[in-house]
Formats: structure tokens, sequence, C-alpha cells
């Protein structure tokens, strides 16, 4: 499935998008955060306060225990600051 | 009758409201809210804002609270527009021109579409000062605005 990233954790993963693969134990899209999380300096940056995470599925926002199966996009972004 | 736009080309406001108002004899009350980039973010002097945002669902999630809005009150049109990219002080940042028969729904929609924009839109600023960058945090008080609408409305048009 395809992960974007926007604002401060784009920068910290170091990247915007990109296609992961996670086990099929990652259920929820707060399990997808954990696992993203782990691997690596640069992901448990980004992840270090799982809390602030916002996410959306196919462009429509989802709560962390939001279930990930049949997703095609999931964004990952911290609170929004538009207007 | 909405028009939803997001780009990085500056926003002018007499012209989008004008678009709004054009041809038309029913409307009473146009209701234009422009947002200004400040000089000055918590206290700190800023040079420029620098605005992010989500391809796709950003223009998805204003349409679906418009579509919100003109179940909630009798609208006659809206127009939102929401640059992007490098904004300097003065600049507009973002407009919302909502028309109705009268004045009350296009004050009510109006406000209702700005709170929504702050929360749930996809966009993020980053603030450009003394030759630094942080983001802007998310502000409790806007959290709050956007959270009294989630009462039913009362009937604006009477």
């Amino acid at each position: 499935m395809k992960v974007l990233y926007f604002a401060w954790i784009r920068e910290r993963v170091g990247k915007a998008e990109e296609d992961v693969s996670p086990p099929a134990s990652v259920v929820t899209v707060g399990e997808l955060v954990q696992w993203l999380a782990g691997r690596g300096e640069e992901y448990a940056y980004a992840f270090d306060n799982p809390k602030v995470v916002r996410a959306a599925i196919d462009r429509v926002h989802v709560q962390p225990q939001a279930a990930i199966k049949g997703a095609r996009e999931i964004a990952l972004f911290p609170p929004m600051t538009g207007g | 009758m909405s028009h939803i736009r997001i780009s990085s080309d500056p926003i002018d406001s007499a012209a989008e409201t004008a678009a709004l108002a054009r041809g038309r004899t029913d409307i009473g009350a146009v209701v234009t809210f422009i947002g200004v980039c400040r000089d000055d973010e918590a206290g700190e002097k800023i040079a420029a804002l620098s605005l992010e945002h989500y391809p796709g669902m950003a223009e998805a999630e204003i349409e679906s609270h418009v579509r919100e809005a003109e179940t909630r009150w009798p609208l006659l049109g809206v127009r939102v527009v929401h640059r992007t990219g490098r904004i300097e002080p003065g600049e507009t940042i973002v407009l919302v021109a909502v028309a109705s028969a009268h004045r009350q729904a296009a004050f009510a929609a109006a406000e209702f579409l700005m709170d929504y924009l702050k929360t749930k839109a996809p966009f993020w600023k980053k603030v450009e000062a003394a030759g630094v960058t942080h983001w802007v945090e998310a502000r409790e008080k806007d959290a709050k605005a956007a959270a009294r609408w989630k009462a039913p409305a009362r009937d604006a048009a009477e």
C-alpha cells in the first residue's frame, strides 16, 4: 500500500511517499504507525509521539483504530493548520 | 453552485466575490471572509508562511463541508479559494465567500466553513522567521470553534 507523509512528518521521514508491505499482524492505522516507527531512526523520530499523528485512508479522515485492510493510500500527518 | 480552488496564485478577493454574484438577482447577501497572513505568529515577527496541502484530499474535504453547509442553510452560492506555497505578510491565504437571500445564512455558513477549514482541511503552515523555519502548531481554540457546529444548526433563514 502507498503511504504518504505531510509537513514535519514528511521532513522527519525524509520522503513524501513510499510503498510499504506491513505484516498481517498490522491491522489498524495505530499499529501501522507503530510498525513504521520501528523501521529506522528517521521513522522513530517522525513517530515519537503517536498521539499527534493524524491519518486519512483513501483521502478520508480516520481514527487510529481504523482498519487498513483494502486501503490504497494511507496518509499520515500532524494536526492541520490551514485557513 | 460552488467553486473550490487551491492554487499558489495570489487571490483577488474583489474578483472572487464579483464572480459569485455575477448575473444573479436572487442574491440578497454576500459574506466574504478573507484570511490574511500576519507579520506575527505567536509573538514572533515572521517573514513569510509556506502552505503545504494534500492534493486531492484538500479539495474533497472542502467540497464535503460546502455540501454540509448547503444542507444546513439556504445558500445560493459558495466560493472557497485557498492559497498554497510561500505567502508574505499582507497577502491573502484563504477566501470564503457565501451568497444567500438573507444575511443570517451567509454569515453562519461562512463561519462554519472557516471553522472546519482550520481543523479538518489538510493544510499545514510553516513559518519563516529570521532565516529559520518551523511548523505552526494547531490551536486548541480552533478545535473548539469547529466542535460547536456539531450541535444541530438553528434555521438561520427565518
